[in-house]
């Protein structure tokens, strides 16, 4: 059948492209040697920021998760979409917002110099765990709801009606949900803290505050030393690898659920209960939006200022996320098989620095891989997101199968007036929906760019970061706002376009 | 004639035992108690379950490993007959071509088979607009169309009004008899049978009777008698 045939190659496509290179920097490595004393402090903090960003995010995610089950408000659905926006976020505008808010002439610097105490520095693992709590509370927070929103509403009805309250409820029906939820969350934050690198490279550094991935951005860029990098790169491997290799297996899936709803009424509480419950919900989203609004308000005002290469990088940056974009649903389309999923998911047992190097070594063999910077960044934005765009397709690939496979069948359609006339149709919500993450994911990426990014190929990420290291925050923030609204323009442009071909 | 020779049907872990089986043109019914397997023969002829090699023969030809596609048979399921997000149209259409732009005999083909069940100049609703006898009808309107010696038929009608459902098995059963089709229809009601099927053949206890004629599988004392009594 000609469709098999396309799944295969894609698919052997897909495997080389993510395996070549990790041949390049295996050949490239001294081989299974040992860590060197700075190799061993990289793995030792990677892991240890890892473990602490995990623990700080599902611990405090655990009270506002329940409060937003419980309480019904005006704009509850808001603040459950607001959890959801981190997502699409480009790591480097909230660096930024947290900066102006923790930084060193921020908010709460400014507050706490006035009362006379000794200011924070924002630099190192306090700032890690703060950039990681900003983007991993939220996913958490929707995790865990999604489990209370999972327990069937007979049995809250049930221990309602028992009388049930407090420590009995929460000893018979929440605990048991807890139990099972908290070490699943725990785990998808901890394999996404182990490959965080824009927030390493703008928070961290320095001996005392580096991961293995800014250990090979560091050994490629600064020392441009491609056999350490290389090195490094298979430690990572092995490290984040393993780990999501285990999450695989432990049967962990990260859902980006798009909506949990049904609240539960909840009469009788304790005034106390609910001052609480209404707290938590305040400081999650003061700790979401105010870095947030406080980029915008500074920036909003520079766009006119902004120059001209600013405008260009941009410009750079949409067609980049565009054909990610394409590139990364043409191949999710070919792939939508069990097998296919597996293959795909290898994305996420890689970190982008270590393709990235892997490519480089190869293109270095052909000319130079400089000039290569955007064709390469674009094809790793979709080999990274290909596997939350095979999670989310193929379920509405498989219904559509489901549905009006046989009538496919009875009538012959080919494969290609299956696509046309009922896959894409069928599928154009969901399809939408990916378009728009894979466009806003790759809009905000810095990641491989960094490594390849030279002045003519900057992104307009790898702009924003290089103005904030000339320290000219006016434009730096003026740029975020240009970021965040092309990436949530794209986001909200394809998910639009779904809809209405729906 | 369609004749099925001797085998074994397996779905999952169910089997059905079938002896020779042969149709004629005109519509037969395949009836018996919910749970015996009716689909299952139907999906077994229409190509949806695999079938062991010389088991099924069209013509004597044999059509066992056939895909759907490919045997003479035009199929109307239960549901999901149409695609909703098509128009009737374009869902009719599908039966010749699903190139973009029709060429124009074809589109004119599709029009009058439109016009044959009632639809004439409702081409461009979708099936959300039109009433479900609407729905059945554009479906039919597209196995007039395949235009296939066969057309197999599993509980076509069953959510349609006692009074549109008979419309809809008059207008089949008119149209499948100027062209001398072979019709099998899967069906619970005896009524259905009563009305237009001239042989029945029952499917119970993991086997299935040749079809007979429908008064005697009907008649008081017959194969069916139990099921209809109960």
């Amino acid at each position: 059948m000609a469709s098999r045939v396309v799944a295969i190659i894609m698919g052997a496509a897909v495997l080389a492209a993510i395996l070549l290179p990790l041949g390049a920097v295996w050949s490239a490595s001294d081989g299974l040697v040992r860590p060197t004393a700075d190799d061993w402090a990289s793995i030792r903090f990677t892991v240890y920021q890892a473990s602490l960003s995990a623990v700080i995010s599902v611990g405090l995610a655990i009270p506002v998760a329940r409060a937003l089950f419980y309480r019904h408000f005006w704009g509850r659905d808001v603040v459950v979409m607001l959890m959801g926006a981190p997502f699409i976020l480009p790591v480097i505008v909230a660096v930024l917002g947290l900066i102006s808010v923790f930084g060193q002439n921020g908010l709460v610097n400014g507050v706490l110099g006035y009362f006379g105490v000794k200011t924070v520095s924002i630099y190192g693992l306090q700032g890690i765990l703060l950039a990681h709590v900003f983007f991993n509370l939220p996913l958490a927070t929707r995790m865990v709801l999604a489990a209370w929103g999972a327990i069937p509403t007979e049995r809250l009805r049930l221990a309602q009606s028992l009388g049930l309250s407090g420590l009995a409820l929460f000893r018979i029906i929440e605990a048991p949900m807890l139990l099972r939820v908290i070490p699943a969350a725990f785990a998808v934050i901890f394999v996404i803290c182990l490959s965080s690198f824009a927030v390493a490279l703008t928070l961290g550094g320095g001996p005392k505050a580096t991961t293995l991935e800014l250990a090979i951005y560091q050994a490629f860029r600064f020392d441009f030393d491609l056999g350490k990098a290389a090195s490094l790169g298979m430690i990572q491997l092995g490290l984040a690898g393993s780990a999501a290799v285990a999450l695989t297996l432990i049967g962990v899936r990260t859902d980006l659920g798009q909506g949990l709803d049904r609240p539960v009424l909840r009469i009788g509480d304790p005034v106390w209960r609910i001052i609480l419950d209404v707290f938590h919900i305040m400081w999650a989203a003061a700790f979401l939006l105010v870095p947030l609004g406080m980029v915008m308000a500074y920036g909003l005002w520079g766009i006119s200022s902004l120059g001209g290469d600013v405008w260009i990088a941009a410009g750079r940056s949409i067609l980049m996320a565009l054909a990610s974009t394409v590139l990364c649903l043409g191949i999710a389309l070919c792939l939508m098989h069990k097998w296919g999923e597996v293959i795909g998911s290898l994305g996420i047992a890689i970190s982008p620095l270590v393709l990235g190097t892997g490519v480089f070594l190869m293109l270095r063999k052909i000319g130079n891989p400089f000039e290569y910077a955007l064709v390469v960044t674009l094809c790793v934005n979709a080999l990274m997101a290909l596997p939350f765009v095979l999670r989310i397709l193929r379920p509405a690939a498989e219904d559509t199968r489901a549905h009006y496979g046989r009538l496919a069948q009875s009538l012959g359609l080919s494969p290609w007036a299956w696509v046309r006339w009922v896959l894409v149709p069928r599928m154009a919500r969901t399809l939408g929906f990916a378009a728009g993450l894979v466009a806003a994911l790759a809009m905000g990426d810095l990641g491989v760019i960094a490594l390849f990014g030279t002045a003519e190929h900057a992104t307009l990420p790898l702009k924003l970061y290089q103005l904030m290291g000339a320290y000219r925050m006016s434009q730096a923030a003026a740029a975020a706002v240009l970021l965040v609204g092309i990436s949530l323009g794209l986001f909200w442009l394809f998910e639009r376009l779904g809809r209405r071909y729906a | 004639m369609l004749e099925l020779k001797k085998t074994v049907v397996t779905q999952g872990t169910f089997h059905i035992q079938l002896p020779d089986l042969a149709f004629d043109p005109g519509v037969t019914a395949i009836m018996g108690p919910s749970g015996a397997g009716k689909s299952t023969v139907l999906a077994a002829i229409g190509g949806f379950i695999a079938l062991r090699q010389r088991s099924l023969f069209w013509e004597g030809v044999d059509i066992s490993q056939y895909p759907p596609s490919k045997r003479p048979m035009a199929v109307l399921f239960q549901d999901n007959n149409l695609f909703p997000h098509l128009s009737l149209f374009r869902n009719v259409a599908l039966a010749v071509s699903s190139k973009t732009r029709l060429p124009a005999p074809q589109a004119e083909l599709v029009e009058q088979a439109l016009s044959r069940v009632g639809l004439a100049g409702m081409g461009e609703r979708r099936p959300s607009d039109v009433s479900g006898g609407q729905q059945s009808r554009a479906a039919l309107a597209r196995v007039l169309l395949q235009d296939k010696p066969i057309v197999l038929l599993d509980e076509p009608f069953s959510a349609l009004g006692p009074a549109m459902k008979q419309d809809m098995l008059d207008l089949l059963a008119d149209l499948t008899a100027e062209r001398g089709a072979t019709v099998i229809m899967v069906t619970h009601d005896p009524n259905d049978a009563k009305r237009i099927a001239h042989k029945i053949s029952v499917v119970d206890r993991g086997t299935a009777t040749p079809p007979m004629p429908t008064e005697t599988a009907l008649a008081t004392g017959g194969p069916l008698a139990g099921y209809l009594s109960g």
